[in-house]
């Protein structure tokens, strides 16, 4: 039962620590039972460590668990059957069969690796969130501390419940899973530029440091112990003091990002801190590995080249890990250029790779850690260049999940090995020595250091800094995993080291980085947050430092920076970039970022794209403006034949009901966005639906250009408006109710025709809502408009030239007896695509020639009012041949030549504006400008209407109103 | 003058380089003879062929810019005073040096003095103003050679 006490034979000596709980938890109250249970499991072994099957056959400490019992049998161990063993599964298979089927089964054993694993996260997960809680808790107390208690606490239980320690870290699982989660974040997130630019500082403080650190340390131990401060049990000469030395000196990764992030150092201290906690492990392990020879050899074999060999280790040990990562770079950054259509693995290859830097440097017994750092920094520039963006995303988030989890795990696991008394041996000598040794020499050698390094820094280290840099000195897991490994027959003290090393861990976590003073000198220090993007800005500035050294003839850092930017760009990035990557340009890119970024920002503020302006100014208009549609409605019936088409539409004006409901799908449709599709059509294992989030942006961005635009036009005009007369107010009102009117018959076209004739991505815009309108509105106009159509195709190229304004103005309403001059999508389509631009081009030239002129001599107000009516609404879309629009205006080739025509309809559009400036103001909010191609339709259409009336048919009518 | 090298950089001479920049002896004697190697005309002076010469300016985006910042205006040619006047603004400000406070003149290398400098390296008609075209003249001419360098986003 007891199984930690007869290992099987395969099992490597470490992974011995799994353990059975259960025997005991047995004999106890079945409420205590359950609580034991879960924290039994979450003790057991939690990481893959496991998978090998590590358990030794089991045979079946029943735990006749009071939670389920009509789950079957107790075969093979509910509690904890830690593998499938042979034997257990023949027992399991014997119980099964003697037991009958059984409906339900208890297959603990089947499940329990994973289940623990999972638990395990979970309860890590948990205690985070319950760290976070209370936000001035988490100020006070760094989470590493909270962590470290809450497994002291848990290995308290199991304690109590055991009597033995059922766990704790185990170096293998340390190694291969959690430490590399942990580096690979940091290294691949790395801020390069800020890591080589204190390249210098970090190199001095990880290698001089350190082995300052672990030289004095252990000298200074062994002395204590000559002089009989440490105890007489502690049986280890100069060489296990030196071992011991080496592996307490290191600065810890895992423990510097946890609490340095957590307490914002500024980012120079930062980097320099955890650059070295990075770099030094290439001198621990060597010193590790040369001293556990020596120690191995005996200290009195060791010859003198043996010292030169661990000098030549650490060359090649640290060289050679940075070597195997920037291999791994390059292949990685090499196969994410290939990855275009396969978006969906390139996370993957992401942590493959760096994964296998780490694994390929621990196989040659080099510095996994600087490999891993290294290809990290190596690859971020390409591969972040090459994956999409939902990639990085994922890789970001992935691997600050996994870093997040792998932490904290790691300080619970510390602070359940802790309880672990059978473990470590306690001698205070030894333990108070090492903590006063470790802290006076770190800080004696950061100051010294400094010193030094601050005649050759450009900006020194000041004293705060340097105070947070020994304070920050923080010893973790790391050496705790080292002192684990080591090997009891050999290293006698193994024991008080460890009980040391785990004082000196938590001692470090959470006293030191616990402590007010330094939460002070921090907090009163910098605090900026991690710059890691090169502006344009210091680009220019490296360009003009660079410039200056080579005029200045020194080889100094810019040079070689510029050289390998160089080499970069000629070559690696060649190899490394995929093509289209290679050329784009940085500064469109950071223009596109800062507009979704821009677009983002005035969603998050509510919008002013819903003001109450435009929300109200339409219906009001309307509501105001609805006599007198009724007023045109008779006057046209007065006058003539002609207008009897129109007026059907006119009698049709809806109710104010429907009104209602038009004003508002207005103002959804201009201020929502388009609704989210819930659903895929088509699901692919190996392709992502494009973004709905990214047209969103788009959506954003466009909506909210057009609303600036809207409002600087706006703010233009107001100076006309003070012109206006009363009544002249009172036609726009007409006005307004017309576009309110016309404008969603055509939107109801867009989608469809969008897709038909364009594929510009950005057409789908608006497929969703507008559809609200087309219940109430296309019907009534629909039929009209498609004879009217016909007519304007054949009857543009034989136009006079020179119809009066007003008259050229008049739309499909207002042209007074003018045939049906709308024009709908059937018959535009109906001119050849060659004559589109000759007939487009006219179109504007008769724009050109109408709109200049007014109305010379007073006109009937109604007329005017008529006139008005359809005047400056399809003015103010002139669109000269309604470029890019899809729907109803001439649809057909457009599309190639649609922006420059834009330009060109605004510019015509302005001078409209100076001629009608009320009405166009007016106009504004319904439509503008910018809208998009979808929308801005209603304008082609118009457009089309208005060109129609000086056709040849329609002349008599048309020129009635100046007439009048 | 070129031909006899550093030999005829006096001491006097030195000395008042030294009080105007704050170089030291020995940066400026290694400095002279980078001057006088960069002088292929050898008459003390540099122009701007001689400082296109330089086959590392000649790929530097703002080399053009950097050369005009050593000379004068309305000059073309730069002698080595004010050759070291210009290199002064790029030495670092040290410790001892902020807090002495010279009211007499600013040193070169002053926080001033540099962005003076810097700005001075975007105004190109000296107006003592940046207008849009310079800017962007500046701008584009990094952004173009620079098409490559992939920030570190996040």
């Amino acid at each position: 039962m007891d199984v930690g006490s007869r290992p099987p034979a395969s099992l490597p000596p470490r992974l011995l620590s799994s353990i059975k709980a259960e025997r005991d938890v047995s004999a106890m109250s079945s409420g205590m039972k359950m609580l034991l249970l879960g924290v039994t499991l979450l003790l057991l072994r939690a990481a893959g460590a496991d998978l090998s099957g590590s358990a030794a056959p089991h045979p079946g400490p029943v735990l006749s668990s009071p939670s389920a019992p009509p789950l079957g049998p107790p075969p093979g161990a509910p509690g904890v059957a830690l593998s499938r063993s042979a034997v257990e599964e023949e027992q399991e298979a014997e119980e099964h069969h003697g037991g009958g089927y059984r409906v339900v089964q208890w297959e603990w054993s089947y499940v329990q690796t994973p289940y623990i694993i999972a638990i395990w996260l979970l309860v890590a997960s948990v205690a985070k969130i319950l760290f976070h809680f209370s936000q001035r808790f988490t100020t006070v107390v760094p989470e590493s501390c909270m962590l470290i208690l809450l497994g002291l606490v848990l290995g308290g239980i199991v304690l109590i419940a055991s009597k033995k320690q059922l766990y704790q870290l185990d170096p293998s699982l340390f190694f291969l899973f959690l430490l590399p989660t942990i580096v690979g974040d940091a290294g691949y997130f790395m801020p390069a530029r800020l890591f080589f630019d204190n390249l210098g500082s970090i190199l001095t403080y990880a290698v001089v440091g350190t082995l300052w650190n672990a030289f004095c340390t252990g000298f200074s131990l062994y002395a204590a112990k000559l002089l009989g401060v440490i105890d007489e049990r502690v049986q280890a000469e100069l060489m296990d003091f030196l071992l011991f030395g080496a592996l307490i000196s290191a600065v810890d990764p895992v423990a510097v990002l946890a609490v340095f992030e957590e307490v914002h150092v500024n980012e120079m201290l930062f980097i320099i801190v955890f650059g070295e906690s990075l770099v030094n492990d290439a001198v621990t392990v060597v010193l590790y590995k040369v001293y556990i020879s020596f120690v191995e050899v005996g200290p009195g074999n060791v010859q003198t080249a043996d010292y030169f060999k661990g000098v030549a280790s650490f060359l090649i040990v640290s060289i050679g890990g940075t070597l195997v990562g920037l291999v791994f770079a390059v292949i990685l950054g090499f196969i994410t250029r290939f990855t275009k259509k396969v978006r969906i693995i390139e996370p993957l290859f992401v942590f493959l790779m760096v994964y296998l830097a780490y694994l390929t440097a621990e196989l040659f017994s080099l510095s996994a850690i600087l490999s891993m750092t290294f290809c990290g920094i190596g690859a971020n520039k390409y591969v972040e260049a090459n994956i999409s963006q939902k990639s990085r995303t994922t890789v970001k988030y992935t691997m600050k999940t996994l870093a997040s989890i792998a932490e904290t795990i790691i300080f619970i696991f510390l602070g359940i090995s802790a309880v672990d008394k059978s473990k470590w041996a306690w001698d205070t000598g030894l333990v108070s020595c090492t903590l006063v040794f470790i802290f006076v020499f770190r800080a004696v050698g950061v100051v010294g250091q400094t010193w030094v390094l601050n005649r050759f820094r450009l900006v020194p280290l000041d004293k705060i800094d340097q105070v947070v840099m020994s304070y920050g000195g923080l010893r973790g897991a790391v050496a705790f995993a080292l002192v684990v490994l080591l090997d009891g027959e050999q290293v006698k003290a193994k024991d008080y080291f460890v009980a040391t090393t785990i004082v000196v861990v938590f001692f470090t976590v959470m006293f030191q980085v616990g402590a007010a003073l330094l939460k002070i000198l921090v907090s009163s220090h910098v605090m900026k947050p991690l710059l890691n993007r090169v502006s344009v800005c210091s680009q220019a500035f490296d360009h003009i430092l660079t410039a200056v050294e080579d005029i200045a003839g020194l080889q100094g850092y810019h040079h070689w920076r510029d050289k390998w930017e160089q080499f970069d760009k000629n070559y690696l990035s060649k190899l490394l970039l995929r093509k289209s990557v290679y050329r784009k340009s940085e500064l469109w890119e950071a223009y596109q970022k800062i507009n979704i970024r821009d677009a983002i920002s005035v969603i998050d503020q509510g919008g002013n794209v819903l003001t109450s302006a435009r929300l109200s100014l339409p219906s009001m208009a309307s509501r105001a403006s609805f006599p007198e549609v009724t007023n045109v409605t008779n006057y046209l019936r007065e006058n003539g034949s002609g207008v009897c088409l129109d007026l059907q539409v006119i009698d049709n004006v809806p109710g104010s009901k429907v009104e209602e409901d038009m004003e508002t799908h207005h103002v959804l449709a201009g201020n929502l966005y388009k609704p989210r599709k819930r659903y895929q059509s088509h699901y692919s294992r190996h392709f992502m639906p494009l973004g709905e989030k990214e047209r969103q942006d788009r959506e954003v961005f466009q909506r909210n250009m057009r609303s600036r635009m809207e409002t600087f036009k706006s703010t233009r005009h107001k100076r006309h408006k003070k012109e206006r007369s009363l009544k002249k107010v009172n036609i726009l009102s007409d006005l307004t109710c017309c576009c309110s009117v016309s404008d969603p018959v055509v939107v109801p076209v867009e989608p469809e025709e969008d897709k038909a004739d364009h594929s510009d991505p950005e057409k789908e815009e608006d497929v969703g809502i507008t559809f609200v309108a087309r219940k109430a509105e296309t019907p009534k106009q629909r039929p009209k408009s498609v004879p009217a159509a016909l007519d304007v195709c054949q009857s543009p190229p034989p136009h006079t030239p020179s119809p009066p304004a007003a008259d050229s103005h008049l739309p499909w309403k207002g042209s007074v007896g003018a045939p049906p001059p709308c024009v709908s999508v059937e018959a535009t389509k109906i001119i050849p695509v060659d004559l589109q631009q000759a007939w487009n081009q006219s179109i504007s030239s008769l724009e050109s020639i109408s709109s200049p002129p007014a109305p010379a001599e007073p006109v009937h107000p109604r007329v005017s009012a008529l006139s008005r009516l359809g005047g400056p609404r399809p003015l103010s879309y002139t669109g000269p041949t309604a470029g890019g629009s899809p729907s109803a205006g001439p649809p057909l080739p457009q599309a190639s030549f649609s922006f420059p025509e834009r330009k060109k309809k605004q510019q015509v559009e302005e001078e409209e504006e100076e001629e009608e400036p009320g009405a166009s103001q007016e106009m504004q909010p319904l439509m503008s400008p910018l809208r998009l191609p979808g929308r801005r339709n209603p304008c082609v259409y118009l457009r089309s209407l208005v060109t129609t009336p000086p056709g040849g048919s329609s002349e008599p009518h048309s020129h009635r109103p100046t007439q009048l | 003058m070129g031909s006899r090298a550093s030999t005829l950089l006096r001491e006097e001479e030195i000395e008042e380089i030294k009080k105007e920049t704050g170089f030291s002896h020995s940066q400026i004697t290694r400095l002279y003879s980078r001057f006088t190697s960069l002088d292929k005309g050898e008459n003390g002076t540099l122009s701007r062929e001689d400082f296109q010469r330089i086959p590392e300016l000649a790929i530097n985006p703002l080399g053009d810019r950097i050369i005009n910042a050593f000379f004068p205006e309305g000059e073309d040619q730069v002698n080595f005073k004010g050759f070291m006047r210009t290199l002064a603004h790029f030495r670092p400000i040290e410790d001892n040096e902020k807090n002495k406070n010279l009211p007499a003149s600013e040193p070169l290398n002053s926080r001033t003095n540099k962005l003076l400098f810097a700005f001075r390296l975007y105004d190109l008609d000296r107006d003592n103003k940046i207008s849009r075209d310079e800017l962007l003249q500046v701008l584009e001419k990094v952004d173009v050679e620079q098409k490559m360098s992939i920030r570190f986003l996040h």
